[in-house]
């Protein structure tokens, strides 16, 4: 079965696009990997059609580990979900994790074949509990 | 509903949220990321843009479409915020509703912005007017008016309160003493459509 896919939603592009290469470094094209970054005028936001692109960007069998960084990435990932086909929606997942640590080590452990819950778990486990 | 009364609801509360962008950005700017203004901004001038063809549908068409549109348009927080809003009172409301349907999609759809928002009344949010606005909400003749009264107050009123969700919480005690730009925001369109019912 094909690798947990990872999707990096910021409020700034470059940073998304900055945690993606770090991601690559790690990963190579091991798991499908997205991000997204800036609200619909190219400035600082995020955008709730452009996240939903980079899920299905970043669409596996497997399901997708979403890492998010400010309040609004969150809830806008959110709804994105939300108004995705419901068959998916059980299969992405939103980790409470810092972004760029995040999604490196999100990477690192669907890089080896984890299920989604186990991806999430991984990551979450930088957060403080 | 009518659809002359659809349209000029639309086009009201649009110029007034574009009227007021710069005040919102810097009520953001002292407390927020400063994005409020421009995002609501955004979001409504593409409401301005289609309100004939908005005002056009039945009622619960007419809200779900806003609300699909703010969520993609006004971005922030406050996209899915008063999207989920408006998405929510378009599932609860009918084409022609009474005073008290009007209330109790009004109520529900405080419960789904609460959950979007992973938030309660209380910490210097919307809910801080849209709480007040429907508790006050009653038979009393001359209701538009003390309504659009009631959240003009409650946007005063988390003027002392303390952040405690989005992005203004990480201030802590230092978001004490700025009005919360999604309280002033929600005054404002609740003020604008109490107008059209008499206020």
């Amino acid at each position: 079965m094909a690798n947990v896919g990872i999707v990096i939603v910021s409020h700034s592009e470059k940073v998304a696009e900055g945690a993606a290469d770090m991601v690559r470094q790690m990963v190579g094209d091991a798991v499908p990997l997205a991000f997204t970054g800036g609200n619909s005028d190219g400035g600082l936001g995020t955008d709730v059609g452009q996240i939903m692109e980079a899920i299905d960007r970043a669409w596996s069998e497997a399901g997708v580990a979403v890492l998010v960084d400010l309040g609004g990435a969150e809830t806008n990932t959110e709804m994105a979900i939300e108004m995705i086909d419901e068959a998916r929606q059980k299969r992405i997942a939103i980790c409470n994790a810092p972004i760029v640590e995040g999604a490196v080590i999100a990477a690192t452990e669907a890089s080896g074949g984890s299920p989604l819950d186990i991806v999430k778990q991984t990551a979450e486990e930088l957060s403080p509990q | 509903m009518d659809t002359a009364l659809k349209k000029s609801l639309i086009e009201d509360c649009a110029k007034m949220i574009i009227a007021h962008a710069d005040e919102l950005t810097s009520l953001d700017q002292a407390i927020g990321d400063g994005d409020h203004g421009v995002n609501m901004k955004r979001g409504f001038e593409s409401l301005l843009a289609d309100a004939d063809a908005l005002a056009a549908r039945p009622l619960p068409d007419m809200l779900k479409a806003i609300g699909t549109q703010l969520v993609m348009k006004v971005g922030g927080a406050s996209g899915p915020l008063y999207g989920t809003l408006f998405l929510s009172l378009a599932k609860e409301i009918s084409e022609a509703p009474t005073a008290d349907h009007a209330r109790a999609a009004f109520a529900a759809a405080i419960e789904a912005v609460k959950a979007r928002g992973k938030s309660d009344v209380g910490q210097k949010t919307m809910l801080d007017v849209f709480a007040p606005v429907l508790a006050a909400w009653d038979n009393r003749a001359g209701l538009a008016a003390h309504l659009s009264e009631t959240a003009r107050q409650a946007a005063d009123a988390t003027v002392p309160m303390k952040a405690i969700r989005g992005r203004a919480s990480f201030l802590g005690d230092r978001s004490i003493g700025h009005m919360d730009p999604g309280a002033r925001s929600s005054s404002l369109l609740i003020a604008t459509i109490a107008k059209h019912f008499g206020a």
